[in-house]
């Protein structure tokens, strides 16, 4: 029986982790369709930006009491995971609580750490699950996060509070059963919190409490094995991505765009014929903008997926608040899940893209939101995981205007008198020093 | 008072300190002109060698660029680039947010590189080092100031001190607004709305934040960008506050407050 129980927990994990495994590849190889950007400059500012703003989530403190919040169900996370270490060792060597004997009474010290932070994980999981829907936060009501997005968020934090009421049943069970004598149960002493559950189990018999526990035991773990796997499908795939998203920040002031090169230099020989390289026959069409996921950046495409959908940045948008059609919330999420269709796209077509007809400019993100932006930074400013929104919207943009030409008229009349009055409005270069005069003429 | 320009410097074989960028708004904006003129009359009576580029001086690209035409700035940024080089320019002063992030940030990469201060900055360095005096009992002593922050200076270039270290300066109570600082809300102008009818939605971007402004009780709704100066006389005018509201360039309340 107990073999038995050690070759489904080895099938189990084999086959939870290759799976994970398998999905994480698809999403890096998802990721690099984007452009090349070099961004592995200044290791130092990086791993800096990793540890302030992955690991000590520096800018949830732009709000201390949900950072708090949210770094409880962090650390309950991160810690509690050194129990599922344990966890897998017995499921692996078939024993039962194999750290017991080695640590004596540090171990209950420990699980009753861990025990603490589970209840106060599964609080948290609670505050948040009204402030989604009972409280109604304004920006988890809006729209764009209608249908999957919604129902993701509430999946996880239910999610989280079976996992740690396992965890504490389990708990609950074996101590039941150390206090009857069973064998097999070593005497650990009373754990914290899963003490008040005790007395529930009372009326239960030896062979019931082993069942409990059993079951606790294998549905924890199976539970953690399945969220793992929900990772790569959700938006909670940002407890892995943001470390690597913050490393690989632009380092540049948020106010610089990004230089187009062959732009430049088109410009440079145009003014300076003499510099231009001979033409050749066979140079790539060059392409402005990004029409569709693959034009993007690969650091784009990290931060769609990076995205936990929380909507600060919709919050912080001046066109949101305001009404406009623009959520950079939506931008991310757009981006995401035109990724996700190229893939699965490629990998039904032996690795190559299909033309679907559809792209990420105008089938997900419409002209509307694009020209709503004003640019302003506030929804990178606000981001706790170092995405950017607004580079995204600036190379659709491009695409538009050098594209397809697609801009209202009044920006077409703010380009002509740019080329010809070298201002935005229709005034004669001649005029531009014409605000001096007042001053010459009173001496 | 005459407004010196690049050429006629060079014609004299001279150099000035700093150039001063106008920027196509304080060029040819009528309110945005009262900026400038309050801007040379501090550099002029605080005696500073500045220059203007006059006619010479062109459209950064800045707006062309936030639409998406790539062309047209580096059009533009070619040949400001060749101007600013063509008179060895070190130094630029500008009181445009938006003129200031692409002189600053932008122009390097293209083979343009100053040092871009913006007037702010540059107004403050003034008071700290004395050269600006404020005069007895000026005009906004004890008014109640409220500062709006331009996104181009603060969220992308992490300026919000320097203003209101001037403000604190006109002996102002200086009121904050909820959104302030990092966290603060766009005027509406930026990435070229400026130049557009703003997308459909429940209420205009300016007059939101007017609204914001108006409601801390301030008197002077302060600002540091002729464009948010612009949205913002346009939301104070909308609610109809226009006598009791001014909105005002830290330029001139300096200028109007020297001694």
């Amino acid at each position: 029986m107990a073999y038995l129980q050690q070759i489904a927990f080895v099938v189990l994990a084999a086959a939870s982790i290759w799976l994970f495994a398998r999905n994480i590849g698809r999403i890096r190889k998802n990721i690099l369709l984007g452009r090349d950007e070099d961004l592995a400059d200044q290791p130092g500012k990086r791993w800096k930006n990793m540890l302030l703003l992955a690991f000590g989530q520096k800018k949830m403190f732009r709000n201390p009491l949900v950072a708090i919040l949210h770094f409880i169900i962090y650390a309950g996370f991160v810690i509690i995971n050194i129990e599922v270490l344990e966890i897998v060792l017995d499921g692996l060597l078939g024993t039962h609580r194999l750290f017991f004997e080695p640590l004596g009474g540090f171990y209950t010290f420990v699980i009753n750490v861990f025990e603490w932070l589970a209840l106060l994980v599964i609080v948290v999981c609670i505050v948040f699950l009204s402030r989604r829907n009972v409280l109604k936060l304004k920006r988890f009501i809006s729209n764009d996060l209608d249908g999957w997005p919604r129902s993701d968020a509430n999946y996880i934090l239910v999610s989280e509070i079976i996992l740690m009421s396992l965890f504490l049943f389990m708990n609950a069970a074996d101590r039941s059963l150390q206090n009857l004598g069973s064998a097999h149960y070593s005497d650990t002493g009373d754990f914290a919190v899963s003490g008040f559950l005790v007395p529930m189990l009372k009326g239960l018999s030896e062979g019931q409490l082993i069942t409990l526990e059993r079951v606790c035991w294998w549905v924890h773990i199976a539970g953690i094995f399945a969220f793992l796997n929900y990772l790569p499908y959700s938006k909670h795939l940002h407890i892995l991505l943001a470390f690597p998203n913050a490393y690989y920040a632009r380092l540049n002031p948020v106010g610089e765009m990004d230089n187009m090169k062959q732009v430049q230099n088109e410009v440079l020989y145009m003014m300076q014929p003499e510099l231009a390289p001979p033409a050749s026959a066979d140079a790539a069409p060059m392409k402005f903008g990004a029409k569709d996921v693959a034009d993007l950046s690969w650091k784009n495409l990290l931060d769609a997926y990076s995205c936990t959908e929380c909507g600060r940045c919709s919050s912080a948008c001046p066109a949101w608040t305001t009404g406009k059609k623009l959520s950079p919330r939506k931008i991310m999420m757009d981006t995401r899940d035109r990724l996700e269709e190229v893939g699965r796209n490629m990998r039904v077509n032996g690795g190559q893209f299909k033309d679907d007809g559809k792209t990420l400019l105008n089938d997900y993100i419409s002209v509307e939101e694009l020209r709503a932006c004003t640019t302003c930074n506030a929804c990178v400013q606000e981001c706790p995981v170092s995405i950017s929104p607004l580079s995204i919207i600036l190379e659709l943009r491009r695409s538009l205007i050098m594209e397809d030409s697609n801009a209202p008229q009044e920006w077409n009349a703010m380009f002509s008198n740019i080329e010809n009055n070298f201002a935005p409005w229709k005034f004669s270069p001649d005029e531009r020093d014409q605000w001096t005069l007042d001053l010459e003429q009173k001496g | 008072m005459h407004v010196p320009t690049m050429a006629e410097f060079l014609a004299s074989g001279e150099q000035p300190e700093v150039l001063f960028w106008v920027g196509c708004a304080g060029s040819f904006d009528q309110r945005a002109q009262k900026i400038t003129r309050a801007f040379v009359q501090i550099l002029d009576k605080v005696g500073i060698r500045y220059a203007i580029l006059g006619k010479e001086e062109m459209c950064t690209g800045d707006p062309a660029r936030r639409a998406g035409n790539e062309f047209m700035f580096q059009m533009m940024a070619y040949q400001n680039i060749q101007i600013l080089n063509g008179y060895h320019i070190k130094k630029i002063v500008t009181a445009c947010p938006h003129c200031f992030n692409i002189l600053k940030n932008e122009y390097p990469a293209l083979g343009g590189q100053y040092e871009v201060i913006h007037h702010a900055t540059f107004i403050q360095q003034l008071i700290d080092s004395g050269k600006i005096r404020m005069k007895e009992g000026g005009t906004f002593k004890g008014k109640k100031i409220t500062y709006h922050d331009s996104c181009y200076l603060g969220r992308a270039n992490d300026i919000y001190d320097a203003p209101r270290h001037v403000i604190e300066a006109l002996d102002a109570a200086l009121v904050e607004m909820k959104r302030c600082k990092s966290n603060g809300l766009c005027c509406g102008a930026g990435g070229a709305q400026m130049f557009k009818e703003e997308e459909k939605g429940d209420t205009r971007i300016n007059i939101d934040r007017s609204n914001e402004a108006i409601d801390t009780g301030a008197q002077v709704i302060a600002a540091a960008c002729p464009f948010c100066n612009t949205m913002l006389t346009d939301g104070v005018k909308n609610r109809e506050k226009e006598d009791e509201v001014q909105v005002l360039d830290i330029a001139e309340m300096v200028a109007a407050s020297m001694a």
